[in-house]
């Protein structure tokens, strides 16, 4: 024989239980509309047409380990992050063409974002790899500048690259230090207020591009001379 | 008591002995020993590139040390690397090893599948004078300038074997923390004019002609340093 308090426990217990899992049931399906209301992707403003504009590209060229300026005609965004992205999507279209000197998979889109940031003051590349890197690239100077003085002093490239483009780079210190070195010297070719580079990939910080190319450090645009060649 | 009279005679003894000699001059610099060391890149987990004949850079790197160890031990030149076996050497630990052994000169040994015949690479970083304390990442800033002359004799070297080289200027974790003169050597195919591979990473023949070459150099090197 049940107890007649048991009865009512058990009775209670039931129905608090569905209640909390109409509760639950309707928590989940407001969450699914915020979800689906937040990727609503429908543009919001038509996609304006870039004028095409000459753009001169640093090619790298592995068989004698030269770079080489080449200037092609490409629809040009005003902002000059989206600008940056544009010419280095360029580049890297180049090198992922089956017949290219440089031959790197991956095309335009392993660029996924370029910042441009006030440049810190930097005399030498020695200073700059020496710079301390917690709590970001210390690139912020004590007072924010104008936004006119950020975007004609000298600026801080960061070029965010994607991990497959770093996983499928071949491995070797001259095709990872072409790469690096055409990135940087494009940039400077087409932003001259650029004169710092660093790196990321997916993110964050890798130590090198594929086992060579230290991209840890700060790149100075200044420096991205091509490479002499001697042949016998 | 004898053995305690010995005793402090020989202590007296060592102590002039060791007062004469630290009273001479010490020997010039070119009469110093002379020790190269050979960086035999990746290792271990860091297997590097994959070359052409499925083999790991990692192994080719360190065929290539031993190589170039024998040919240097027989030319009376002493040899210190960074590794024997198939271990994970760190970047700082490679860079440590160079920089006890205080050596005269150090090759980074890489290869890789693109590009032509050798590649040497000297750091990148802006030569700067010597200083007492140096930052380690920048440590190989006040030896630049030395890493170019290396970096041009073995040019010379190689180009004398007839080898195609090309020169450049690298920023190589290790290689930048290194305080004695140091250059990275690539090793890619020797190819054509069209591009075609005419000797690869596999030729025991190009093997043995990269080493000698190498070994050449750094005997010049050594003759050069000697020089007053």
């Amino acid at each position: 024989m049940i107890p007649r308090y048991q009865k009512i426990l058990f009775v209670f217990l039931l129905l608090a239980s569905l209640a909390m899992a109409v509760g639950l049931w309707e928590l989940r399906q407001r969450a699914h509309q915020r979800l689906i209301a937040g990727q609503d992707s429908a543009p919001t403003s038509a996609p304006e047409v870039a004028p095409a504009e000459q753009a001169t590209l640093l090619v790298a060229n592995d068989s004698d380990g030269s770079l080489l300026p080449q200037v092609h005609s490409l629809p040009l965004p005003a902002d000059p992050g989206a600008r940056a992205r544009a010419v280095l999507g360029k580049l890297l279209d180049l090198y992922a063409a089956p017949d290219a000197a440089h031959s790197v998979p991956g095309g335009g889109n392993s660029v996924t974002q370029v910042f441009l940031l006030p440049a810190p003051e930097i005399g030498t590349v020695a200073d700059a790899a020496v710079k301390p890197k917690s709590g970001g690239f210390s690139i912020n100077p004590p007072a924010a500048p104008p936004q006119d003085a950020q975007q004609t002093g000298p600026q801080l490239a960061v070029v965010n690259l994607t991990g497959s483009f770093a996983a499928s780079h071949p491995s070797g210190i001259e095709t990872e230090t072409l790469t690096v070195l055409s990135i940087c010297g494009t940039l400077r070719a087409n932003l001259p207020n650029v004169t710092q580079v660093r790196f990321l990939v997916d993110g964050l910080e890798r130590p090198t591009l594929a086992g060579h190319a230290d991209l840890t450090r700060t790149y100075l645009t200044s420096d991205t001379a091509p490479a002499e060649g001697a042949h016998p | 008591m004898r053995w305690t009279k010995w005793t402090l005679a020989a202590l007296v003894a060592g102590g002039l002995a060791g007062a004469s000699a630290s009273a001479q001059p010490a020997p010039p610099a070119s009469q110093a020993r002379f020790v190269v060391v050979l960086d035999a890149a990746h290792g271990g987990d860091d297997t590097g590139g994959r070359l052409s004949d499925g083999q790991p850079e990692k192994t080719f790197t360190l065929a290539l040390s031993v190589r170039l160890r024998s040919l240097l031990a027989a030319r009376g030149i002493q040899v210190v690397t960074t590794r024997e076996s198939d271990a994970t050497v760190d970047p700082n630990k490679r860079a440590e090893i160079t920089n006890h052994a205080q050596a005269r000169a150090c090759l980074s040994l890489h290869a890789s599948e693109s590009g032509s015949g050798i590649h040497l690479f000297a750091s990148s970083l802006t030569p700067a004078q010597p200083s007492r304390f140096a930052a380690w990442k920048t440590a190989q800033a006040s030896s630049v300038t030395r890493s170019l002359a290396l970096e041009g004799v073995l040019n010379s070297a190689l180009l004398q074997a007839g080898m195609s080289v090309t020169l450049g200027r690298t920023t190589l974790p290790a290689l930048d923390s290194m305080t004695c003169p140091a250059v990275a050597v690539e090793v890619a195919p020797e190819r054509s004019a069209l591009h075609e591979i005419t000797a690869g990473l596999d030729d025991k023949n190009y093997q043995a002609r990269v080493a000698t070459a190498l070994a050449a150099a750094l005997v010049e090197w050594r003759t050069e340093a000697h020089q007053p």
